[in-house]
Order: structure tokens, then sequence, then C-alpha cells
């Protein structure tokens, strides 16, 4: 594109190496796509490229837990383990917008540039929330060739288990979100990041069936949404029967507790401050 | 134009702050910590909302279009860092993209804008890998790629080595040629050398607000007399007196600053004295806290 500086000093003949560039004002169609791309690139992209040891751990931290209860199961939980892992990457990958928001806004003071340009919160919001997934990408490439090999299902279960993970990456996200908003350094955040984290995919029974639990404490574990997550993965793949009533329970609370969360996280939204 | 910001202690960061100026050249803001430049460039980059009061700029009202407003304005907050693990050109790529460019503009833009800015050598290297002052022209060029017409930039100098400092001004005067620029800065020598207008912010009121030469006028002394600490004070009889952690200044005129420099002489006291500058005419003004700026 042409600019109305480059057009003058052409004429005039002169050098413009010298001169810095200035467009003219004018109100650009902006490209949603290209807003959201940016924030792909900044939080996942470009750190995996640059910095490739990143690739590493994101594949690292939930195989670790897999391969913890294959053995210690004798292979028994493998598929289990497997969807796990699927539950716990998506999980982890919305949780760590908290981090990774309060990051570029508190550290970079990236956030405050961002809100002084024609970006939308939505774009800006949905952009990092997506690159979460990317960050993810490795080890749920790794995730999903094991369970190719190791689950096996139909493919009306497939489909229930790829939305599951939806909700489950839903859920997070706007867990995520609306504890950014709270947090106002990276330690803070960091250390909610990784309490949510263990507290909702970690310590439920995510990596193996509930019924491992024993009774009373098994209450507790369906304070999780991820406990319903895990049961209807499970369900769908063979490793749990449960009753009709239960499935429909189960989808009932994953899509209410998604709702509500994504509706706090939306009223909590403030793009200018207060 | 007024900010308080709410909390346990309630604190007013800005106190019906009113002016206007032209939206051409470079407009500085001086103040000390904490007067309440950060608030202001915060409201008016749209970032923040005022408490009470209207903002206007450019016709456009700040406080209830601020949409409208963020087509024409970019901004480097104050201790904004460029992003250790991207490159220069990842830099400015990505806040193109942002801004809604495709990303065959914005890479252009990006490689065009760094090569201007001499940092085309360093365009794919690591930006935890560049200096100080390469740094902060990072993130000068992420807005100056961009099409805003307005740019606001907070403290942009502060932390770099006197020599980087002074590179970076001509950059900014560059800047300022072309596009408005709102800095706000603490080094007073910067606001000496790059200031268009200059405004006087002092614990969230604007005290004095002109060109140089005008906030000079509104000084009625023309010279400055730095006495050492220990030296005693002489009789002071047209002048203004302004005790500092490190000495005693003295705004006095020529006559009364040669009377005063002769008796110190003959004492074997250390002194020096200098034309007022805008150093002088801040300690001036921020001390007298009263010549309030209207329009």
């Amino acid at each position: 594109m042409g600019t109305r500086a480059e057009e003058e000093e052409e004429e005039a003949g002169g050098s413009r190496e010298e001169k810095i560039e200035i467009s003219p004002l004018h109100v650009r169609k902006r490209s949603m796509l290209s807003q959201i791309l940016a924030g792909i690139l900044v939080n996942s992209v470009y750190e995996m490229r640059n910095y490739p040891i990143v690739l590493v751990n994101t594949v690292l931290s939930p195989l670790s837990f897999l391969l913890l209860i294959t053995f210690v199961s004798r292979g028994a939980l493998l598929g289990e383990a497997v969807e796990g892992g699927l539950i716990m990457s998506m999980f982890s990958a919305g949780m760590s917008l908290q981090a990774d928001l309060s990051h570029l806004k508190n550290d970079f003071k990236l956030q405050d540039m961002v809100v002084s340009s024609p970006t939308p919160w939505f774009s800006y919001v949905t952009g990092i929330a997506a690159s979460e997934i990317v960050y993810s990408l490795p080890a749920l490439v790794v995730l999903g060739i094991l369970a190719a090999y190791f689950v096996h299902t139909t493919e009306f279960g497939v489909v229930e288990l790829l939305l599951v993970l939806f909700l489950m990456f839903l859920t997070s996200i706007a867990l995520g979100y609306t504890f950014a908003t709270l947090s106002s350094d990276i330690v803070q955040s960091f250390a909610f990041s990784r309490l949510l984290s263990t507290l909702f995919s970690t310590i439920p029974p995510v990596y193996y069936p509930i019924t491992y639990i024993p009774l009373p404490f098994r209450y507790l574990a369906y304070l999780s949404p991820t406990t319903y997550a895990a049961e209807l993965a499970q369900n769908a793949t063979g490793y749990l029967s449960l009753q009709r009533f239960m499935i429909l329970f189960d989808w009932v609370v994953l899509i209410g507790v998604t709702a509500v969360l994504l509706g706090i996280a939306t009223k909590k939204a403030r793009w200018r401050e207060a | 134009m007024t900010k308080i910001y709410s909390g346990k202690r309630e604190s007013k960061a800005l106190d019906s702050v009113s002016f206007s100026i032209p939206s051409n050249g470079i407009f500085v803001l001086i103040g000390r910590n904490g007067s309440g430049k950060t608030t202001l460039v915060r409201i008016l980059s749209t970032e923040l909302e005022p408490t009470s009061g209207e903002v206007f700029i450019n016709g456009i009202d700040v406080k209830n279009e601020p949409d409208k407003l963020r087509e024409r304005i970019a901004i480097v907050p104050q201790e904004a860092r460029a992003i250790p693990w991207m490159t220069p050109t990842q830099t400015v790529l990505s806040y193109l993209l942002w801004r809604g460019f495709s990303y065959g503009e914005a890479k252009r833009r990006a490689l065009d804008t760094l090569g201007k800015l001499g940092l085309g050598r360093h365009a794919n290297s690591l930006n935890r890998t560049l200096s100080g002052g390469n740094k902060r022209k990072v993130l000068v060029a992420t807005v100056l790629a961009s099409e805003a017409e307005i740019i606001f930039l907070d403290e942009p100098t502060t932390g770099l080595d006197p020599i980087s400092r002074r590179e970076f001004w001509s950059l900014l005067k560059e800047i300022g040629q072309r596009r408005f620029t709102f800095l706000t800065t603490h080094y007073l020598e910067e606001a000496e050398e790059l200031g268009d207008r200059i405004g006087v912010l002092d614990r969230g009121r604007l005290v004095s607000l002109g060109t140089l030469d005008e906030l000079r006028q509104r000084v009625n002394y023309n010279y400055s007399m730095k006495l050492s600490r220990g030296v005693p004070l002489p009789h002071v009889t047209r002048g203004e007196v302004v005790e500092g952690r490190d000495g005693t200044r003295v705004l006095t005129t020529e006559e009364e600053a040669f009377a005063i420099s002769r008796e110190l002489s003959r004492g074997g006291y250390k002194f020096t004295i200098n034309p007022i500058s805008l150093d002088d005419i801040f300690f001036y003004l921020a001390n007298r806290g009263a010549d309030q700026v209207g329009n």
C-alpha cells in the first residue's frame, strides 16, 4: 500500500530511506482473524518457535500422570489414563489463560497497548484462548495417537468425547479469565493457576474411575466439573457404564457449570479500567 | 477532569485538570513521580475512565466514544517491555495484526519501520539480546508502524543512559514532525529539548502550560543560583528561595544574583549561577502551585 508520504517523496525525487513512514489517517477495514492470529502468534507460536524447550514441557506434564497410572495399574487403566490426559490437557490449557493474560498485562503492559487500539475485547481474549490450545497441541497429538491405538469406541463416542473436551476447555477458559481479573501479579497468577489445575484435574478421578474413591470422599469429587467430564468420557468409551439418568445429569451439570462460568467471565470483562 | 482512585485509601490522582492544546507537534507533560502524568495519559488513551469531567481529542469524546478514538491513537505505556521470546519483527508484526492489518501488510510495514529506525540488523534477533535503547526503539516501532495519528509515549526514555536518551530524542523529534506526540517525562532537559508545548503537573494539578518561552515569562526571575549544602544563605531581597535535598536554589534577578555571588565569593563559598532553565521553572511553579491554567 503506497502512502501519501511515499508518493510525495517519490514526486520530489528524494530518498525515502531517511524518513519514517507515516500513513495518512483512514478508517480501515480491520480483520478479526488477524486480531485472533496475533494472540496465537504472541502467546504460543513465537514462544514455541523461539524457545523449543516449552514443547517438551507441554508434552511431559499430562504424560507423566498417564505413565504413573498405567504403571501402578499394570496397564489396566491405560485407556482411562489416556482420556484423563486429554481432559487434563484441555483443562490446563484453559487455566493457563489466567496466568498468561496476567503476565502479558502486568509484566509487559501489552494489554494496555492493545486496549488503546482498535482491537475489541472479544478478539483479544479469543486469540489468547486459542493460543492455549495451540500450545497444548504437541500433548494433544501424542495423546490422540495413544487414544487411537488404545481407546476403542464408536463414532458417536468420539463425538461425545470431543464435546466433553470442548466443554472442559470452555469451563477452564471462563475460570481462568475470571481469576485473571482478580490477580495483579505473575506470582499470584501462577499460584492460582497451579492450585486450580491440581484441584480440578489431578485430585478428582480424571485418570481413573470414580469407583476407586472410597464412598464418603466420592461425593467430594462431584464438586469438580472434571469429574462429570471424566465420567462421560469413560462412559462414551466403555470404561464405565452409567445409567441413562446419570448420563443426562452429567451433561446438564457440565453444560450448566460452563454456561454459568462463561456468564460470570463475561460480566467480569472490563476492557477499560474504572 | 478529575480522577479519584477508590479503595481502602481514596486518593485524588487528578484534581480538576483543564486544558486545551493543538494536536500537532510534541506536547510534553512534566511532573514528579506520582504527580498524575500516567493517570492523565491512561485516561486520554482510553485505558482508564475519569471520575468526572469531559475529555475530547480532535472532537472525539474520549469517555463516550472510545472505539472511535482507538482507530486514531497508539500508546507505549510506562514500563512496557518488549517480550523477550519474540524478535523485533514479530513484536511489530503482531501489534499490527491486533490493529487489524493483514499478515502481508503487517510484515511489510514491520520490516520497513524497523529498517528506518536502524533496527534492520536486529530484526530477527530475540528482543532479550538487544540493548536497552534498542528494546525501547522496538516498542516505539510498533506504534510508528501503525496508522495512528496521535501517539502517547509515557516516559519512553526512563532508565536509558544519557547517550541512548539523546539518540532517542532525535527519533522522537522526527515522529513529532508528522504525528501529534503526547509525551510524559520527569527529565526536564527532555521537555526543554523536545516540547513544542509543555505542561507542568504537580500533585494532580496542572500548574502551568505553554511554550518554553511562555513558561519562562511566568517566572519573574532570570537567573538561578545553586548553593551547596552548608553554604550560608545570603540575604535575598528580590527572589525565590527553594530548599532542596542537595542544597538551596535561589531564583533571582541579574542584579541580585550579582550581589549574592559577590558576597559568597568573598566568603570563599562554592556556588553555580546560570540563566533560568526549565528545571528552575518547574521548581518555581511546583513550589507555588498557584499558576492555574485555563484554556
